[in-house]
């Protein structure tokens, strides 16, 4: 009899307790009172820490919204968001068509947003001679195509690409905007070899102390350590480098919007955050650290 | 003489009952312990083979047993990355065992007692050393020194992992294995010195032999640390999916089976195709250790007959 009362008791209680950790991302309900309101991103590397200067700031105005910040990548982020355990996912490319698909099964409505936009430089060792490349050029490095610097008018070297893991949004945009050169038949692919890092910071560090290396990451992140490279269209030039002004005048190529998905359209605290971040201090912000503003 | 029997003042029939009720009580839960921890095992390989297996449905074995690992894009060849674990775990053995076995010969045997006092507990610090740190210590000090000592186009290469690998492996080894040196009678190194035999010829032919299955279960657990390993290889070693050739694939960047589950696991949606291969390589992951565990066990029986026999 008392074995049978105490397993009902921990039946009970773990009922309890699932039914509350069911109950946590329920900022998102529309009956949710803006003080003290909590809410969660997660995603792109590339935007962590917009991100975090975003809340930073927004928190001066708004003390009785708290927002915790989490990165992991634009796939994790998305990813996050189907399992329903964030508010607002942050990526750096756009959802995918089957991540769609896996949201309509789970009930979740993905609804986009962009709220800045990025260059994204491919750089090289300061030590590397070579100043410009053709997007053609790049493609075919990182396909595997040429394997010395030589055949690029640089020094006699191996080359070593550097890119990000797949899970980055970052890896996601420039294997079909810059190895597939935009077009959907073509099905190239990074060269085996190309070193997949896991972090931001590791593509820096490995360029900045490699001469051999090659590799790109979002404009905001790139350090005065490492050279960044101008792009042309074909060998004539012109050659444009990653600025605010070039992606603007739409002439450097490889810039990409930014965005952040929520379930549904966003309301209460969600949204408040999110016209904040789409006004002219949210937008400041994104100035300061080297990203672009979206063109209202 | 007048005889009396003893009866502990203690011992009522109530207080007999009652240490009988408690006794029964500790040996069922050391029991439940004991049992839970195989109960433990077979759940979890339940849940792997039950995750992983369906990915052998979904993907056909031609690009299952493929060269190119980007599941992106679909392409789930295995091969690169069982051959990434097992080159970076042969590095780190290579690397381990030799000095891991001279460090412990030295501790146990050439040390005088106030420097071993020093050195076991400074390589049991070693031991606690969080990999993440030590990878760390990889990207910033190792890898670029390698690149310039060896002239390789990279530092962050398969050896570099096997390095950092083996000074995991190392203090695991050193330990186990120092230990059971100790282990050895006082008397077996009296008698072979006592027959003319030098320093040197009394450990290599009698210590060491004497103490092999610790020196064994030492190196097999240090490999079992090294396989699992991935915080650290997945910093050092550059997570290039390359097919293995041989030894020479030490100098080129690989990607290991561990680092692919922690790399991609994140972001892959729960029973997608890509979400059963990271379990399916888990299976891999399993079974393998599973094989060095048993290999260890086989020979530790094996020289224990083998020994018991020539010296009793």
């Amino acid at each position: 009899m008392n074995i049978l009362r105490n397993l009902m008791t921990c039946i009970c209680a773990g009922i309890l307790l699932i039914a509350c950790s069911a109950q946590t991302p329920n900022s998102n309900s529309p009956d949710s009172v803006e003080t003290n309101a909590h809410i969660e991103v997660k995603g792109s590397d590339t935007m962590v820490n917009l991100a975090l200067a975003w809340t930073e700031s927004f928190r001066e105005s708004h003390p009785d919204i708290t927002i915790s910040i989490t990165g992991g990548g634009s796939g994790t982020g998305i990813a996050a968001l189907l399992n329903d355990t964030v508010d607002i996912a942050n990526a750096s490319r756009r959802i995918k068509n089957e991540e769609i698909d896996v949201a309509q099964n789970l009930g979740i409505d993905p609804f986009e947003m962009i709220i800045a936009r990025d260059a994204v430089a491919v750089i090289v060792n300061p030590n590397n001679p070579i100043n410009s490349l053709t997007l053609e050029q790049i493609s075919d490095i990182f396909q595997g195509k040429y394997s010395n610097w030589q055949e690029l008018g640089g020094e006699d070297r191996p080359i070593v690409r550097v890119s990000r893991e797949s899970n980055s949004g970052t890896h996601v945009y420039f294997l079909e905007s810059v190895l597939r050169l935009n077009d959907p038949q073509n099905r190239s692919l990074f060269d085996p070899n190309t070193l997949l890092l896991p972090s931001s910071e590791g593509i820096i560090a490995e360029v900045r102390d490699n001469p051999n290396a090659i590799g790109y990451d979002g404009l905001g992140y790139v350090t005065p350590e490492v050279k960044v490279l101008g792009i042309g269209a074909n060998l004539e030039g012109p050659f444009i480098w990653p600025s605010a002004e070039t992606v603007n005048q739409g002439t450097y190529p490889i810039a990409r919007d930014l965005y952040a998905y929520t379930n549904g359209e966003p309301q209460g605290a969600i949204k408040t955050f999110l016209d904040w971040i789409l006004s002219s201090p949210g937008q400041n912000i994104v100035q300061e650290l080297g990203f672009i503003t979206v063109s209202p | 003489m007048d005889i009396k029997t003893f009866t502990p003042p203690s011992l009522t029939k109530e207080k007999l009952r009652f240490t009988q009720v408690f006794e029964t009580l500790i040996s069922l839960t050391i029991k439940a312990a004991g049992y839970s921890a195989i109960v433990f095992v077979l759940m979890i390989f339940y849940f792997l083979l039950s995750e992983g297996t369906a990915a052998i449905g979904e993907i056909p074995p031609q690009v299952l047993f493929s060269t190119r690992w980007y599941p992106v894009e679909g392409y789930f060849g295995i091969w690169p990355l069982i051959g990434g674990s097992l080159l970076v775990t042969v590095g780190a053995t290579l690397f381990a065992v030799p000095i891991g076995i001279s460090t412990a010969i030295f501790i146990s045997e050439i040390a005088p007692r106030w420097l071993r006092e020093i050195f076991k507990p400074i390589i049991e610090i070693l031991a606690g050393l969080p990999s993440v740190v030590l990878g760390f210590i990889g990207i910033i000090a190792l890898a670029p020194n390698l690149r310039v000592l060896l002239d390789l186009p990279t530092g962050l290469t398969a050896l570099t992992g096997s390095i950092l690998l083996g000074a995991i492996a190392i203090p695991t080894i050193v330990s186990v294995a120092e230990d059971a040196l100790d282990g050895v009678p006082r008397s077996y190194r009296d008698a072979a010195l006592a027959i003319g035999a030098t320093r040197w010829q009394t450990i290599w032919r009698v210590t060491l032999p004497a103490a092999r299955s610790g020196v064994l279960t030492g190196i097999m657990l240090g490999i079992g640390r090294a396989i699992g390993e991935t915080m650290t290889v997945m910093m050092v070693t550059g997570n290039a999916p390359v097919i293995v050739r041989g030894l020479s694939s030490l100098f080129l960047p690989t990607r290991t089976m561990t680092a692919t589950i922690a790399a991609e696991m994140g972001e892959v949606a729960k029973g997608s195709v890509h979400y059963h291969m990271l379990f399916l390589i888990g299976v891999v992951l399993f079974i393998i250790s599973l094989i060095v565990n048993i290999t260890a066990s086989a020979l530790v029986f094996r020289s224990n007959k083998r020994s018991d026999r020539i010296l009793s």
